[in-house]
């Protein structure tokens, strides 16, 4: 029960986390958590794969968050809210992972030393050093386009993370656990307005469809197997990507055949080029805007 | 939902005065399905939109960092407290409702400009110590506002106001933190800090309303047991309770006349510029237009989609999609 008479008064003292309704728990990613590479394991390896998996996250969250203030319905601010939250969770998550096995490029002499490895990560590596793909990167387009693109992403992140549960890295595994329930509500979520904007009006229709053909050429790189996630899917600690290639397939075909939408052909595997460090230029305005305030005021702690 | 009493003879709507009287005498609750008169129902039904309206408006100006956060830890208290919001919205329109109102005709209704939300958020956020400012003064004083509201005597929006008030103070302990950390970083950011509360001092005290002697409602309001303190009370309860916080945090208020007056334990302050009040809540303040103009985009822009889900679910009715 709130208190009229102290509520604003007692905040110079309070630091009892009890009474705050959501807990303060925003901290340290990865506090507590025994960060030991297990045997046989190549760390820069390791940290390449999280920041493959952590780019993901936090470039989708970022457009994501593009939506709020602009959504359909206030439930729909809630949702995708909730879903870029999830997202940035991992992110921190896999991005301090990446940081803990020491993968930081050249984000560490950039960024002052008070500055934690996620935000080192996040905040100062350029373009070229992100290891996103461009399904996440493109500008999000219309609420079809965002949540076709929001489908296909759930659904492949999904696959991954659900065999991730095995991984021989304890932290990784974690991660995952955490992170395919998560996905599962986002798939669902995105699932659900495919559905209702395919079989909807004719308006929702040729706007899903158009999503649809804009998303489908983005499905080309996602399969293709990089190096490090050649070695490591072979040392029981990475997906290769293309083993959930038909999982994924089945679900997007079954998605869209039930929301009246024609399913296009899928495109033909390419090299991973996100994956490798190359991106069009709308990652580079994206982290433009994410990182200017951090990089103008390097030596400041948040 | 209807109001069920324009048919009633005249005697009958007497003795349901009686009861209604003898329910806020009492201190007890008014439920939607109670008689209530059309006044009271009206000025509920005008408070409760100003102030759902007010947290979806007020998602804008925090919004507006929600993409350069400058860590990740700040970019997600940031992004929960923006979705919070617009929760808040949520809770509030459906309060609302209970009283026979519609939530997209309210939302029109804000477009349009016919009904108000809280001027402060017609004031731009230039850094990110606004950010902290926000949740520090201006969260602060919408606690203030608020928590006597968790009294109201109307069910649903006392409910609703239980529980925002724990999230809103929790948001306000999360602005406050951020300003600790900020001065407690570089001179830049301190000197952030100081402009940030420099800009918001003023609005933030306008918040609670014009001065009581212009406050033509008040009184029947807190007869009703809808207000339960006048503005200036509340105004000076802020103001007595931000000082001590200013100087832990250690910034200054922007008022030369500040000053502890010890015969009544207050703090004095200066005149408020209640011209400056009026023209923004008239609509000439620096970001009404804009904040407006996003709202609207909202809903044009975004039409076709509800029109879909509408024709979705007519289409599938009782099929369980």
């Amino acid at each position: 029960m709130v208190h009229e008479e102290t509520v604003y008064e007692a905040l110079v003292n309070a630091h009892d986390e009890g009474h705050w309704a959501f807990g303060t728990g925003f901290d340290e990613p990865l506090a507590g958590v025994d960060t030991t590479v297990p045997d046989g394991i190549d760390p820069a390896d390791l940290g390449a794969y999280c920041l493959m998996l952590g780019d993901d996250a936090l470039v989708l969250a970022q457009r994501l968050t593009q939506w709020i203030t602009n959504a359909p319905e206030l439930e729909e601010e809630v949702a995708i809210g909730n879903i870029g939250l999830d997202l940035l969770g991992q992110a921190r998550l896999l991005l301090a992972r990446g940081g803990s096995v020491g993968v930081l490029g050249r984000s560490r002499q950039l960024a002052t030393d008070t500055i934690p490895d996620e935000d080192a990560l996040a905040y100062f590596r350029d373009a070229d050093e992100f290891r996103s793909t461009a399904l996440v990167e493109v500008e999000n387009g219309d609420f079809a386009r965002t949540l076709v693109r929001l489908l296909v992403a759930a659904s492949v992140r999904l696959a991954v993370l659900a065999r991730l549960r095995d991984s021989r890295d304890p932290v990784l595994a974690a991660i995952a656990t955490k992170g395919v329930k998560e996905l599962t509500y986002h798939r669902d979520h995105a699932a659900r307005w495919v559905l209702r904007l395919g079989d909807g009006t004719a308006e929702s229709h040729r706007r899903a469809q158009d999503g649809v053909e804009a998303v489908w050429p983005l499905l080309a790189d996602l399969f293709t197997a990089t190096d490090v996630e050649t070695r490591l899917a072979a040392a029981g600690v990475a997906v290769d990507p293309a083993d959930v290639r038909d999982e994924v397939r089945a679900v997007l075909t079954q998605v869209l055949e039930r929301a009246t939408l024609a399913v296009p052909d899928w495109p033909a595997d390419a090299p991973p080029r996100g994956r490798l460090g190359e991106h069009g230029p709308e990652l580079t305005e994206l982290l433009d805007t994410l990182q200017g305030l951090a990089r103008q005021h390097p030596a400041a702690t948040w | 939902m209807s109001a069920p009493t324009l048919e009633r003879p005249a005697s009958d709507e007497t003795a349901l005065q009686r009861q209604f009287d003898a329910t806020i005498a009492a201190d007890h609750r008014i439920e939607p399905r109670d008689w209530m008169p059309e006044g009271y129902r009206k000025t509920l039904i005008r408070q409760v939109a100003q102030h759902a309206h007010s947290e979806i408006i007020g998602m804008q100006p925090e919004g507006d960092w929600l993409l350069a956060a400058p860590s990740l830890r700040r970019k997600s208290v940031l992004l929960a407290k923006v979705q919070d919001e617009a929760g808040h919205g949520l809770y509030l329109y459906s309060a609302a409702e209970t009283l026979g109102a519609d939530r997209a005709d309210l939302t029109d209704k804000l477009i349009e400009g016919k009904q108000k939300y809280s001027s402060i958020f017609n004031y731009p956020t230039l850094s990110y110590a606004d950010v902290g400012v926000i949740g520090w003064l201006v969260d602060g004083a919408a606690i203030c506002n608020q928590v006597p509201l968790c009294r109201s005597s109307y069910g649903p929006y006392a409910r609703a106001m239980i529980r925002i008030c724990k999230e809103e103070s929790f948001h306000q302990r999360q602005g406050y933190e951020l300003l600790m950390t900020m001065m407690r970083g570089t001179a830049e950011q301190r000197a952030m800090v100081q402009d940030a509360v420099d800009r918001w001092w003023w609005p933030t005290l306008m918040m609670f309303g014009p001065p009581d002697e212009h406050s033509p409602n008040t009184a029947q309001s807190m007869a009703w047991g809808i207000k339960r303190h006048t503005n200036d009370e509340l105004r000076q309860k802020f103001v007595d309770m931000s000082v001590p916080q200013a100087e832990v945090l250690g910034v200054t208020f922007p008022d030369p006349e500040l000053e502890f007056d010890p015969g009544t334990g207050h703090y004095r302050f200066g005149k408020l510029d209640w011209e400056e009040f009026k023209r923004v809540v008239g609509g000439q303040g620096p970001m009404n237009a804009t904040r407006l103009a996003r709202r609207r985009a909202a809903r044009d822009d975004n039409t076709w989609v509800t029109e879909a889900a509408t024709a979705y679910a007519a289409k599938h009715e009782g099929a369980g999609a």
